[in-house]
């Protein structure tokens, strides 16, 4: 590969985990490896560059426009002005699925999606995809000469910085986009989470629908603090409403890969299992023996979460 | 107000799917049901109509084969109407190919909203929302937690890996929800049989405008070189609880050094 982007995304001048995680794959890939990105270049062009991005290309601020429309509208014009890579890297985000779908649509080249694995084929990527909750893996490859777009999963690589100089930082021109740019963020929400950050915590202690009510989901967050953790959820807990998105651990939310995971009152659904089968060990309490989620514990408890939690957390309060 | 809803037939998440071998194509020859991402949508949409002083609820879907069993129950939760692409030809069709039937499809509603899920359950590529917006060049706002519409207006929560943002933008918008979002209703017995008389249009691929050519595995733009077992996580012990399980945990703990 000659030239491989990836899509950077970064808050508060920090770059998020996944573009880094993508970094050092596409250094391992590619002789050139840059970055496109809205927002900020200059903020983030020495972290980029630490991890092998010789080149930012920027939209710069979009006050308040999307991601999506923006940055796809910016890199079709690019690689219709010539400046071709031979693929984009975009995480499995909201703005880099919004980023890759638009930008599919323009250059009428599909998405591989949910990628996990990539390596050097024969004048084209191979991408590994697991489905059926990561019980088969496919290998896929683009079969016409446009750029390739990828959406990687997050943890799939990890992330090493190389102390390569700060990139240099370009301008990305960005159309007239007409009606797809009307959408308009008017005010940002921070849910904020003490402890360590659920996709970075070496332990993570997550609840599921098990736990039988949204008050019951305090001793989570308990034992999580207990082991120095952070705290995470199924899908149907945050659907039902007892915490935020920002805890839920699966295909749809976080993807964690830490030495210890704890599902408690998690019956094991192929979407939670996605997002938390990496990990080093895990330890699962549930009262239906036949739980899929024994199927990859490395201790299995078959009992009930309202027992064991308050026993355990009195057990490691008498240490 | 015309809303358009996408919405996924797809086989039951509790019997498992299984790839064919020969064309490396997902089996389909279950019975197809509603996916259940789709029913958050369809019943915002019915809100929204409500809410609205009224409005017209239509159903956009895609399968190789003319199943309605989905969308009966989304008529039956009451949903006006739902166009449906049958053909053979595609079988196969990627994400982009899908976005490019449904948006064609959606252009016949003209309608002011489009909701969509943000991924399938059994696909989960989640970017045909941003595909069909691009096809139909309107502005999309998706992973929304909270959706109200006023003066022509979409106000969104929209999730973000923070929390959220507020998000305002001019109709027409394609908006994908994400479930939670309303709390879907159950189908009554009135609805179940209303449903039954519901008009379910068919269309072809050709009646879209496209070839059999442009649809399908052919259609796609990229090929499956192997298809192999993923590494097995084996399971360890498993010890049923009868009050002292507790201790196994906390010598666990300790042999893993964690306390």
């Amino acid at each position: 590969m000659t030239m491989l982007w990836v899509h950077a995304e970064a808050t508060d001048g920090k770059v998020a985990t996944i573009t880094l995680e993508m970094l050092a794959k596409a250094r391992e890939l590619a002789e050139h490896v840059g970055c496109v990105m809205v927002g900020d270049a200059d903020a983030v062009a020495a972290e980029l560059g630490a991890h092998g991005a010789s080149i930012v290309f920027s939209t710069g601020d979009l006050d308040g426009g999307l991601a999506g429309p923006a940055l796809a509208a910016g890199l079709a014009a690019a690689i219709g002005a010539g400046a071709i890579p031979d693929a984009i890297l975009f995480g499995t985000t909201q703005d880099g699925r919004d980023i890759a779908g638009r930008l599919s649509v323009k250059l009428d080249a599909p998405v591989i999606t949910n990628v996990v694995d990539l390596e050097a084929g024969e004048g084209s990527l191979i991408a590994t995809e697991p489905i059926f909750g990561g019980v088969t893996n496919v290998k896929t490859v683009f079969t016409s000469d446009k750029p390739g777009i990828f959406l990687v999963r997050p943890k799939s690589f990890e992330a090493v910085s190389v102390d390569g100089g700060a990139a240099k930082v370009a301008p990305l021109a960005v159309p007239d986009l007409g009606a797809t740019g009307g959408a308009r963020v008017v005010n940002r929400h921070v849910e904020e989470s003490d402890g360590p950050k659920l996709d970075e915590a070496a332990i993570v202690v997550s609840g599921g629908r098990g736990l039988g009510d949204a008050e019951k989901f305090s001793i989570i967050e308990d034992l999580a603090k207990a082991l120095g953790g952070a705290a995470g959820a199924s899908r149907a807990v945050v659907d039902a409403g007892w915490v935020p998105f920002s805890y839920q651990v699966g295909q749809t939310g976080k993807v964690v890969k830490p030495d210890l995971y704890i599902a408690a009152g998690i019956s094991g659904a192929t979407q939670h299992m996605v997002g938390m089968k990496g990990s080093k060990t895990i330890i699962a309490i549930n009262k239906d023996s036949e739980a899929p989620i024994f199927g990859v514990a490395d201790l299995g408890i078959v009992g009930d979460v309202h027992k064991v939690l308050p026993q355990l957390l009195e057990a490691l309060a008498n240490r | 107000m015309k809303i358009a809803v996408c919405v996924k037939q797809i086989p039951d998440p509790a019997d498992p799917g299984a790839l064919d071998l020969e064309t490396n194509t997902l089996k389909r020859d279950v019975k197809l049901i509603l996916d259940e991402s789709d029913s958050y949508g369809v019943e915002m949409a019915l809100q929204l109509a409500e809410s609205a002083g009224g409005g017209t609820v239509t159903l956009i879907s895609m399968a190789p084969n003319a199943e309605v069993n989905g969308l009966r129950t989304a008529l039956a939760m009451g949903a006006d109407d739902a166009i449906l692409i049958s053909d053979e030809a595609l079988a196969g069709t990627d994400a982009l190919g899908t976005a490019k039937m449904l948006a064609k499809a959606i252009e016949r509603v003209e309608a002011d909203l489009v909701l969509t899920a943000t991924e399938s359950s059994d696909g989960y590529t989640g970017t045909v929302p941003a595909q069909i917006s691009e096809l139909l060049g309107i502005p999309s706002v998706t992973f929304a937690k909270e959706i109200t519409v006023a003066d022509g207006v979409v106000a969104v929560k929209r999730q973000t890996e923070a929390g959220y943002d507020d998000v305002t933008c001019p109709l027409p918008v394609l908006v994908s929800v994400t479930a939670g979002v309303v709390e879907p209703r159950y189908p009554s017995f009135k609805g179940i049989m209303g449903a039954k008389s519901k008009p379910v249009e068919n269309l072809t691929v050709a009646d879209l405008g496209f070839t059999a050519e442009q649809v399908g595995w052919a259609g796609g733009g990229q090929k499956i070189t192997a298809v192999e077992a993923a590494a097995e996580r084996g399971s360890g012990e498993v010890i049923v609880d009868e009050g002292e399980a507790y201790i196994n945990i906390v010598s666990f703990l300790e042999e893993l050094k964690v306390i």
